[in-house]
């Protein structure tokens, strides 16, 4: 990281200072956790004074057993220069609580988290306030469990294999 | 995207009505390059909207991962993008790297190998982009021209790595076995022959008449709807976006090559196309630089703890053979901590994101997969085109469904 990358990391962390929950530097990436309720304003904030205006990455990661609150949500920012220049990124993190987790979405800061929340919503049934369009987008759509939880028992994957098996017991196919 | 009203429907009154046609494409169609159904709603011959159903072939692999050592994920990576699997294993494995903090140890014969093999692997990938794409507008020979440079590369990984489309090659610490003794002459042959294929694909393309009608303001995308979308590779210079992750986050010492990234500013088709084909011919800089500069040398880190023993020692020595046990059993040991490494694959950034608790296996392992985010550009492509435009808008963005559905 070249030293005008880190000015610009410094700066979002003492202006932001007062939102931030955790700072956390692991081989050369920042990761920032924040309030839950301020995610929306601080994602506007970074893209119109800093031009975060490129989503790298969405995801999620689930701490079962590990710490409360149990998830995590993680969203990767990429720099644009007024040239397309740059290349700083910052990881933003929110915690969530594991009964009905529930967050703003950023679809309205940027079209392409679209997919990216359906794919969360599928894998760990987090939900997304203000999401245009969230259904499960790799999973059938009658699918019930959740896979990327960590409690999602993979030795019975297959909940359609056994209603398939008990519609054949039962002669109701 | 903000959803239309679906089936419209309009009633005269004397008899005669009118409705919005449903039609399913997919998910077996030739040209939809694997399994992918798009349902479209169209008004006569427009598409009024399109919505992809993806998840076909969804094999659940960054679950899989969780439960398997990092060694053993590296299979994995290959059916992802399965046209360039050499570019995705080196990307997981750099992510390991970084993760364990090796970047600095990594001999310097296996870092230009890797990128050699990385740059075939985009050539290789651009080949099939260009020519599936070629083919699904009715140019058969341009596919049949660029398939048989292909199986020229594919030569060149088997002799490397043992396997043509699944390479599973390079090994955490560098590349698991000394690189075939005609290597270089294989590189050489082929930085020789190519550019006569190249330009013959451009010569049956570039100008071709129907090629220009077909693709040529065809799945327009602007360059802020394009950054907006997250869109990378191709599909985003070909807006007028010159974001390439060799160029702004280098990796494998790509700021030591010299080479330019081909942007093209229309957002068409067409422009993706000139795209692709000029980024090939910047691969094969990259090759010829980097065969000049193979350096001799260890071909693989000395780390213990990571890297497996030599199999002689593993024959004659007791502590070799204990050292290889451990380290196939357990994994090695990571650090805590979570990285994210991003690579230049042909397709965009692919992206690895590494949790780890400590063990030898991931706690998570997220995938960002480039295709899975340009295809959602498709229905913005595609708005108000005609139906036969869908099919060179899926072509132009280069998808593979296994990276899609992972």
């Amino acid at each position: 990281m070249n030293q005008q990358e880190q000015e610009i990391i410094d700066s979002i962390k003492d202006t932001l200072s007062d939102n931030i929950k955790n700072i956390y530097e692991f081989r050369g990436e920042t990761s920032l956790t924040i309030e839950k309720e301020k995610l929306l304003e601080i994602c506007k904030r970074l893209i119109d004074e800093y031009r975060f205006i490129y989503l790298a990455d969405l995801t999620a990661v689930d701490y079962l057993e590990v710490k409360i609150p149990r998830f995590e949500m993680v969203y990767y920012l990429h720099r644009f220069d007024k040239d397309y220049e740059g290349n700083t990124r910052i990881r933003i993190k929110v915690e969530l609580s594991g009964d009905e987790p529930e967050i703003d979405s950023v679809t309205s800061l940027w079209k392409g988290a679209d997919w990216l929340e359906r794919e969360v919503y599928d894998m760990f049934g987090i939900n997304f306030k203000g999401h245009p369009d969230l259904r499960r987008i790799l999973m059938p759509e009658d699918y019930e469990e959740f896979p990327l939880r960590k409690d999602f028992d993979v030795r019975n994957r297959e909940p359609s294999k056994k209603s398939f098996q008990n519609d054949l017991i039962s002669g109701n196919n | 995207m903000e959803r239309v009203e679906l089936v419209t429907e309009k009633d005269y009154g004397d008899g005669r009505r009118e409705e919005s046609l449903m039609l399913n494409m997919g998910p077996q169609h030739p040209s939809t390059h694997g399994v992918l159904r798009i349902v479209l709603y169209l008004d006569g011959e427009i598409v009024q909207q399109a919505v992809p159903y993806i998840g076909y072939l969804h094999r659940g692999i960054e679950k899989l991962c969780e439960n398997i050592t990092y060694q053993q994920c590296l299979p994995y990576t290959d059916r992802m993008d399965y046209v360039a699997s050499i570019c995705n294993n080196i990307g997981f494995i750099l992510t390991v790297e970084k993760l364990l903090g090796i970047e600095d140890e990594i001999p310097e014969r296996a870092k230009v190998a890797e990128v050699i093999l990385s740059e075939l692997g985009r050539i290789e990938s651009h080949l099939i982009g260009i020519g599936t794409n070629a083919m699904d507008l009715g140019a058969v020979s341009a596919f049949l021209y660029c398939f048989k440079e292909r199986e020229r590369i594919y030569e060149i990984l088997e002799n490397v790595c043992g396997a043509r489309l699944t390479t599973s090659y390079p090994r955490v610490g560098g590349l698991p076995r000394e690189l075939p003794n005609n290597f270089e002459d294989m590189i050489r042959n082929f930085i020789k022959i190519f550019p006569k294929t190249l330009s013959e694909v451009d010569k049956l393309l570039t100008r071709n008449k129907i090629w220009i009608n077909r693709t040529k303001d065809v799945a327009r995308i602007s360059a802020d709807e394009a950054v907006e979308l997250g869109l990378t590779g191709p599909v985003l210079r070909g807006s007028g976006v010159p974001y390439d992750v060799r160029k702004s986050i280098p990796y494998l010492g790509y700021e030591n090559y010299d080479f330019e990234i081909p942007v093209a500013n229309e957002g068409d088709a067409y422009a993706r196309f000139l795209c692709r084909l000029e980024e090939m011919r910047q691969s094969l800089r990259i090759i010829e630089q980097a065969i000049d500069n193979l350096p001799d040398g260890p071909y693989i880190a000395d780390l213990p703890d990571i890297v497996l023993p030599e199999k002689e020692k593993v024959y004659t020595r007791m502590e070799s053979l204990i050292r290889h046990f451990v380290i196939v059993y357990n994994g090695f040991n990571t650090p805590k901590g979570e990285v994210y490494h991003a690579v230049e694959n042909p397709k965009g950034e692919l992206g690895y994101y590494l949790v780890s608790d400590g063990t030898g296996k991931p706690y998570r392992m997220r995938v960002r997969g480039p295709s899975f985010i340009n295809m959602q550009s498709l229905p913005y492509m595609v708005k108000g085109a005609y139906l036969a435009d869908v099919i060179a808008a899926i072509g132009s963005i280069d998808i593979v469904l296994g990276e899609i559905d992972r």
